[in-house]
């Protein structure tokens, strides 16, 4: 990158930045060699010249973005595998990658062998029996199958136990007999289904010996190895076009009597024996791993592609200039525009936040793992409730956080060359992926009901609830970092109190249990939000005070700065809660106003090296306005001009129908 | 935009001449203010138009590439004139910003004439088929009667005379935020629509044992998600209306001379147009969310309704800039009653009840929730007031005090909003049920009070913070808030079909009258062109290869 290229007012932001670029870039990614090993996979995978497009994207067809995405998908899987070491173990592979975004610079809009490697290899590691994995397992990571991982249906998605598609053991044959009853039976979803994979692990309704046997997982060949046909008895095809992830190949899937052997059915915990008989699984909670694995993955994902958003929203504030502050002086910088700095620095600390959050979450998952394997089952049901609750909180805040970045940058920000709709096309499905969001908040909520139960009777609670036992009241108010976190533990404590209250007089009124809980389900819910806002907040702050103390002062200082505007900013964003549930006064609430509009001022000459740390290529972040020289209008100038209708001064369509009209009114 | 700054801004003679060329289409135009570089700050924009007496022309030019105009709907390809608004030179001397009609294509040939440079900007979110475009000029003459003199003149020897005051202009911007208004009920009302009727006919989990799914509707989360955007569809629809009328009223006025509610007409058409845009935005996400996995679908139709109405919040003024200008008006209401001037206008007469601190003694009903947001906007217009002071007071200018400030000001002109709305939306429910069914009225007065609740919940701490609420008084509004859920439940879908909008005006698989939810989301899938084959050619062009390959 030419220095002298670089738009001016970029160049002096970068100028007065007051910490370490580098050493923040080395924080983000876990060390020096982390970086360094980044990088060098970015250099390699961007050196391949075929994986980049010729044409943009948006203007190929929908069959054209799909075979572009295939071709590249091989391509980039040929490239990827070169760099990998074989010998690491996956733990690891996946903690130092955790900041590793080249997939965006190649697939803008998702891969179509994602789910390949994201479901169908996990779903064999952790559901098929030992000899099974030995053989499906090679397979699936040669990539000598495709694979993709089949359990919502166009009816049914969260609830599990309503799904309609039948696999019915035949003694006879020993054969499964997969069905799909009824049109909302339908597999509908799975990425790489429509086009692209050849093999499924598809979750459906087992029956035996005239029983039901809940649902289980079966490996379905679905495409024929050599031909790529439809095998007879499967009906496969495309979903459709989606607010985003149209290069995925969503697919649905149907069956009509289609016979597998017995052998298909994944065997790790429950069995089925030749004759048909049906033995339960040991423990069915095992198979929670998989979920809070992917939504580990969800957290991390989360936190990047929001340091992408506020990225491009932050170099192009420092570029664009608007209004006047003051009459005699030039147009500012709109960075320099307090509302301006409110929309967008909150975007860089809660990038910080998810992605500490994501570590620590994954070290957390690591070691119940390992307990796991050890038969030791006692702290999963946290994990679980945990990795449901930062998952929804992640999610419902970047796709805020990514909105409110693209709509700071004003109608530029609406164009695609910005990179910003498409960010927020990928981040939104979140929510309502891998458990939707309320029903998530709901299960939280069924934890934290039974935690408050149990405090009741005296029992011990598991740490991350174990504030819910400190019955001491805040005496006085306390501004500090600390004191906030302390009085976030209040206000869930207290939102959990009043929903359980509510939940009980119900009762007492003689609602049902489920009805009560229905009627209380809105009171919950804010509970279950509360809860999870305590724990970020306070996962931010002990992680960056564990994690900082061997930096450079300068730096320290910034990222504390960060981590104090993320706790005024929810503090000042739940004011109602903390006037009811602690003793907060009007004079405090004017003190956090203060000093939050303080911390904007001393992060403004640190926001471009703040989003400069993170470190994405200008081919990751994909963006016009987010380029690290900060030559938005030429860029956007250029993109336009790709745009095909650009390659004619006249469109065909003035001769087809304007001139006839416009002469047919002289 | 064409026809009405035609409409606006025209004299009588120039009004004959192109009136009807645009009417009859001979004339196919645009609008283009909006520069690469430069927005909401017109006195910013770039492109100059010099005049030349010598042949009295104007000389249109584009500087820089931040000069260039960029937006316009229909400037890429389809339009043959354009009116543009320039920085006016004549006489060596800048007078501001000033609007020409150009022609920028040949009328038979369509192509661009030499010294117009156009094209279409590209692919965007929404606004796929709207042909936005640029526009550059490279010593372009038009002649000088191309200039629209209604307001301002130049003579032929380049004389500039500056005949009427553009305040007068506001007019056109407010009738094209009454729009938006109106608009981004109607986007939010029809994504309600989808979203209410899928909710009826989708079934989900099974709280009790033993008994089939219920309707995802019957869930009181769902219902929080979706009922407060009917209400809301009906409050904004309703308050578009009256502002219509407000500026009629106005307007009449104007033409007698008479301009002083000019500057409140402007503030409420701003602040409007940024809460309603801002709620429409968030609650029509809300619906396609609700929606789960389907409403991701493009043949919701929920993520185009989005698109559309986002736009919105970003263009013809950039929200928080309107919000901020909303806030200029009510900081100087507020400077004219620390005065002790009593003589405001009539949507900001109510903060004269909180000129003295005084908690606001609450009450739990509709109208206790009004006044409430009352004592709530008064005290965070006071209290932004007080923090610009205390920056000037500590020595900042008057500009910077401003932008200390500017977080709370932009609060404070929403809480104002909130006032107005709840009011209006209130008062006139109330007075439509003397000529509506009991019925009828009784399901409005219910939406009425969920939105009031709503968002008396919503801004709890603000409460709090002004009004002497109490915590039973909360607790009373959360249960209220249920129960006005569950009164509502059996109405919900009566009230989107009330909305009476046509299959083909909602354009969604999941919302259409006849609830073939499933059907139609299949149908719309084997449209895709993938699915005319059952096999893509890139397995026998790539995933082939790759896998012999491998073998060898």
């Amino acid at each position: 990158m030419s220095k002298t290229a670089v738009n001016k007012d970029l160049a002096s932001e970068r100028a007065k930045c007051e910490f370490n670029v580098e050493e923040l870039t080395n924080y983000l990614d876990g060390g020096r060699e982390n970086t360094a090993r980044r990088r060098r996979i970015e250099d390699k995978v961007l050196s391949v010249e075929e994986l980049k497009d010729v044409v943009p994207e948006e203007y190929l067809s929908h069959k054209e973005k799909y075979e572009n995405a295939i071709r590249k998908a091989i391509l980039f899987y040929k490239v990827q595998k070169n760099l990998e070491d074989p010998k690491q173990p996956e733990n690891e592979r996946i903690r130092i990658n955790y900041r590793n975004m080249i997939n965006s610079a190649i697939f803008k809009d998702n891969s179509p062998l994602a789910l390949h490697f994201v479901m169908f290899i996990p779903a064999i590691i952790g559901q098929a029996s030992d000899e099974q994995r030995d053989y499906w397992l090679k397979r699936a990571k040669n990539v000598e199958i495709i694979g993709t991982y089949a359990q919502t249906e166009l009816g049914h998605g969260t609830f599990i136990r309503g799904l309609e598609t039948t696999a019915t053991y035949d003694p006879a044959t020993e054969e499964f007999v997969l069905h799909s009853p009824t049109l909302t039976a339908y597999k509908w979803w799975p990425g790489g289904l429509a086009h692209t994979a050849n093999y499924c692990v598809v979750m459906a309704q087992l029956y035996t010996k005239g029983k039901s046997c809940g649902i289980q997982p079966f490996m379905v060949q679905i495409r024929d190895e050599e031909t790529h046909m439809p095998l007879p008895g499967i009906k496969l095809g495309e979903i459709g076009a989606k607010l985003g992830f149209n290069t995925v190949n969503n697919g649905f899937l149907g069956f009509d009597n289609h016979r597998i052997p017995r052998d298909r059915m994944l065997m790790k915990n429950a069995q089925v024996s030749k004759d048909g008989t049906f033995t339960a699984g040991a423990n069915s909670k095992l198979t929670y791993g998989t979920m809070v694995y992917v939504r580990v993955l969800i957290v991390n994902n989360m936190a990047n592609f929001l340091a992408k958003a506020v990225t491009i929203a932050v170099r192009y504030s420092a570029v664009r200039r608007q209004s006047k502050l003051k009459p005699e002086d030039p147009e500012p910088q709109i960075l320099d525009y307090v509302t301006q700095q409110h929309k967008l620095f909150i975007g860089i600390a809660t990038s910080h936040a998810y992605s500490r959050t994501a570590l620590w979450l994954w070290d957390h998952y690591a070691k119940v793992t390992s307990e796991l394997n050890a038969g030791k089952l006692d702290n999963l049901p946290e994990l679980h409730s945990l990795a449901c609750c930062l998952k929804v909180l992640s999610a419902t805040d970047a796709a805020v956080l990514v909105e409110r970045s693209r709509l700071a940058c004003g109608g530029h920000g609406y164009m695609l060359s910005s990179n910003l709709p498409q960010t927020y096309g990928l981040v939104t499905p979140a929510s309502t992926y891998e458990g939707e969001n309320t029903v998530l908040l709901l299960q939280v909520a069924r934890s934290l009901v039974k935690a408050w139960q149990q405090m009741l009777k005296g029992k011990p609670l598991t740490p991350s609830m174990s504030y819910l036992a400190d019955q001491n009241r805040i005496d006085r108010w306390d501004g500090s970092v600390n004191g906030i976190i302390r009085a976030f533990q209040k206000v869930a404590r207290g939102k959990i109190a009043w929903s359980v209250t509510c939940f009980e007089k119900y009762q007492k009124e003689g609602l049902s249990y489920e009805d009560a809980w229905n009627k209380a389900s809105v009171q919950l819910t804010a509970a279950a939000e509360s809860h999870g806002r305590a724990i970020v907040v306070q996962v931010f702050k002990a992680e960056t005070d564990r994690t900082t103390s061997s930096l450079s002062l300068p730096l320290r200082k910034a990222l504390d700065q960060l981590v104090e505007l993320f706790t005024l900013y929810w503090a000042l964003e739940r004011l109602g809660d903390l006037l009811l549930y602690t003793p907060l006064s009007e004079g405090d609430i004017r003190d956090m106003q203060t000093r939050y509009e303080e911390l904007l001022e001393k992060i403004r000459p640190n926001a471009v090296g703040l989003v400069d740390a993170f470190d994405f290529r200008d081919e990751i972040l994909n963006s016009a306005l987010g380029a690290y020289d900060g030559r938005v209008y030429e860029r956007l100038m250029e993109e336009a001009l790709k745009s095909p209708l650009n390659a004619e001064p006249v469109n065909s369509s003035f001769h087809k129908y304007l001139k006839p009209f416009m002469r047919g009114k002289l | 935009m064409f026809i009405a700054t035609i409409w606006g801004l025209m004299n009588d003679e120039q009004k004959a001449e192109w009136l009807p060329k645009a009417m009859e289409m001979k004339a196919i135009g645009t609008y283009a203010q909006t520069e690469l570089g430069h927005g909401t700050f017109l006195r910013g924009l770039e492109t100059t138009a010099t005049y030349d007496p010598e042949t009295e022309e104007f000389i249109l030019n584009t500087p820089t590439l931040t000069a260039y105009k960029w937006w316009p709907g229909g400037l890429g390809h389809t339009v043959n004139h354009c009116i543009v608004v320039a920085q006016l030179y004549t006489q060596g001397k800048c007078h501001g910003i000033q609007p020409f009609i150009v022609q920028i294509r040949d009328l038979e040939t369509h192509m661009p004439l030499p010294g117009v440079h156009v094209g279409e900007i590209g692919p965007k979110m929404g606004f796929q088929t709207a042909n936005n475009g640029f526009l550059g000029f490279k010593n372009f003459r038009i002649p000088r009667k191309n200039m629209l003199m209604r307001n301002s003149e130049v003579k032929k020897d380049g004389t500039f005379v500056r005949s009427r005051s553009d305040k007068l202009t506001y007019g056109t911007m407010v009738i094209v935020r009454v729009n938006i208004v109106n608009d981004a009920a109607m986007q939010l009302s029809a994504a309600a629509i989808i979203a209410v009727r899928y909710s009826a006919v989708r079934h989900q989990s099974q709280p009790k044992p033993n008994e089939p799914e219920p309707q995802i509707l019957d869930y009181v989360t769902q219902q929080r998600k979706l009922f407060i955007n009917i209400a809301t569809g009906h409050a904004l629809r309703i308050v578009g209306r009256w502002l219509w009328k407000t500026m009629l009223g106005v307007l009449q006025n104007i033409s007698e001379g008479n301009l002083e509610q000019l500057p409140e007409l402007h503030a409420l058409s701003c602040c409007l147009k940024a809460v309603c845009t801002q709620d429409c935005t968030a609650g029509i996400e809300q619906c396609r969310l609700a929606c789960g996995g389907h409403g991701y679908m493009k043949s919701s139709n929920l993520p185009l309704l989005y698109g559309l109405t986002t736009a919105a919040m970003t263009y013809e003024g950039e929200n928080t800039v309107l919000l901020l200008q909303t806030a200029r008006f009510l900081l100087k209401t507020w400077t004219q009653i620390l005065e002790g001037d009593t003589k405001l206008n009539p949507t900001v007469l109510y903060l004269l009840n909180f000129a003295k601190p005084t908690d606001y003694r609450w009450e739990n009903t509709n109208q206790g929730i009004i006044k409430g947001f009352q004592a709530v906007a008064a005290g965070k217009i006071k209290t932004a007031y007080d923090t610009a002071m205390k920056h000037v007071g500590a020595g900042k200018s008057q500009e910077e005090a401003w932008n200390l400030a500017s977080i709370q000001l932009v609060e404070a002109s929403e809480a104002h909003c909130r006032v107005i709305i709840c009011e209006v939306f209130s008062n006139e429910i109330q007075r439509a049920s003397n000529t509506l069914s009991p019925n009828l009225s009784r399901v409005l007065q219910q939406l009425v009070e969920l939105y009031l609740v709503h968002w008396a919940l919503e801004k709890k701490g603000d409460i709090l913070l002004y009004s002497t609420i109490s915590r039973d008084d909360i607790a009373a509004l959360r249960i209220r808030y249920e129960e006005l859920l569950a009164l509502i439940r059996p109405n919900a879908v009566g009230l989107a079909d009330g909305f009476d909008f046509r299959d083909e005006v909602l354009n969604s698989t999941l919302g259409a009258y006849d609830g073939r939810v499933y059907e139609r989301l299949m149908e719309e899938a084997l449209k895709s062109p993938l699915n005319a084959e059952p096999v893509n050619s890139s397995f026998h062009k790539y995933i082939k290869p790759f896998w012999e390959k491998a073998k060898l």
